[in-house]
């Protein structure tokens, strides 16, 4: 094994061209996770709200949107996208707001089950108590029980993080330069050296993924903590 | 927009004969996967459990490694750099049974094998440990208390969760398109570079994908209904 291909081309693992191009590699395997998740925030606390509504249809509705996604792989949501956000918006996108368009669906529809069950996990006397004082059910829920439901949420969130990273991988199918597809850039240039490649880059998702596990667990056990006394 | 909906276009002839190729691919290439991954995930759940240090440490870091690695990229791994770190002999064989599917089945096993270990070892763990003393103190040595009374509890309660590791697994599948594999998502994704029917084509995949994940959903729910909440443990 001869690691010298990848201490050859670390920058462009790490940023792609970046200070005279684009930014690409480990740099942009983050900003899709980091953009990608805060959008699916958002559509999870959305969905998770629609699926526990109190109006049937809504909850249906919501329900089976979340069941479909969720029965795809996520490269047939990346293959939807690709082929529907154009046709829909009449011209072409960048291939990354495309795959942040997939990602952010497809993440949204597992946050949703998060927030879900985090909503389900706060006990009903915190509801009977916040109604028994005059609040109505929106204020119940906004002051209440989401803000203590959200903080049970964190680690999990902290969890879809990592799968969001490793999920950004998959943009190398439509050709967005994050760290997989600049590996396999590298490999097709230099051909000789996949194993090293391959597993360079192996070990640098794991040290980011790893990080957020252990940072996921740690946060796991101070709730525990905090909530023991 | 004037898109013409042709829907023969995957019901019939030569592109449906296609898309059903890629089907019996899914299938095979998931079926060889889950059986490995199944076994694999044994294994190293035991070892995870084991009280010997370097056995420990060993699955410890096989967990954490695998299930912190993208799937693409331990396919790309596995089916590029492989020849590098695997015997001659074995890569001979491998290239024998077509490289991309062995390479495919090898990524998704070591993948998937990692989470079914943690599936089983929580499953172990939710047993209550006076099951393990009573039988201990009944006579039965470790290994018999957990065959006999500790695993039969356990892999009652582990069954919903593997099942799901089973479907996330043929899900994932759909990556071996990468590297060439003709499974469903290939065959798709051909039908609509042959036809420019995209939306009748990854209409009919994701039909597959997600019915078969709508019929394994209703089955556990009836489980959860019929098997798990008569037994409910404490």
């Amino acid at each position: 094994m001869d690691f010298q291909v990848v201490w050859d081309n670390l920058s462009y693992f790490f940023v792609g061209r970046y200070p005279k191009g684009p930014l690409g590699g480990v740099g942009l395997t983050l900003y899709l996770a980091v953009v990608a998740l805060a959008l699916s925030f958002v559509g999870g606390l959305i969905l998770g709200l629609l699926s526990i509504s109190r109006n049937r249809a809504v909850r249906w509705v919501s329900s089976s949107f979340i069941q479909i996604i969720r029965g795809m792989p996520l490269l047939m949501v990346i293959f939807w996208m690709f082929f529907l956000l154009p046709a829909l918006f009449g011209k072409g996108m960048p291939a990354s707001m495309t795959v942040i368009t997939a990602l952010t669906l497809f993440t949204s529809a597992y946050m949703s089950e998060i927030v879900r069950a985090g909503i389900m996990g706060i006990p009903k006397g915190q509801t009977e108590a916040a109604v028994s004082t005059g609040l109505t059910h929106r204020q119940t829920m906004l002051y209440v029980v989401l803000p203590q439901a959200l903080r049970n949420m964190i680690p999990s969130f902290v969890n879809q993080f990592v799968s969001m990273i490793k999920d950004t991988s998959l943009a190398f199918i439509v050709g967005v330069a994050e760290l997989t597809q600049i590996a396999t850039q590298v490999n097709n240039r230099t051909m000789m050296y996949p194993t090293e490649i391959f597993l360079f880059i192996a070990v640098i998702y794991f040290v980011i993924c790893f990080a957020f596990t252990e940072l996921s667990r740690w946060l796991e056990r101070r709730l525990a903590y905090t909530k023991s006394i | 927009m004037n898109y013409q909906f042709d829907w023969a276009v995957v019901t019939s002839g030569k592109y449906f004969e296609w898309l059903v190729s890629g089907v019996v691919v899914t299938v095979k290439i998931s079926v060889v996967s889950i059986a490995l991954s199944f076994l694999l995930g044994l294994v190293i759940a035991v070892m995870r459990m084991s009280r010997f240090r370097p056995v420990y440490w060993f699955a410890h870091g096989y967990l954490e490694f695998f299930r912190n690695t993208p799937l693409l990229v331990q396919i790309f791994f596995w089916y590029f750099g492989s020849y590098k770190v695997l015997p001659d002999a074995v890569n001979q064989w491998l290239n024998a049974q077509g490289f991309e599917f062995a390479a495919a089945v090898i990524a998704l096993t070591i993948y998937t094998s990692a989470f079914i270990a943690e599936d089983i070892r929580s499953g172990v763990r939710s047993i209550p440990k006076e099951q393990m003393e009573a039988a201990r103190s009944a006579g039965f040595s470790y290994v018999r208390s957990m065959f006999y009374i500790i695993l039969p509890q356990a892999v009652r309660l582990t069954i919903p969760p593997l099942i799901n590791q089973f479907l996330n697994l043929t899900k994932n599948s759909s990556l071996a398109m990468t590297i060439g594999v003709a499974e469903l998502m290939y065959q798709a994704r051909q039908v609509e570079s042959y036809t420019f029917k995209g939306f009748e084509a990854f209409s009919a995949a994701t039909v597959v994908y997600v019915g078969l994940s709508f019929a394994i959903t209703g089955l556990m729910t009836l489980y959860d209904r019929k098997v798990l909440q008569p037994i409910k443990v404490r």
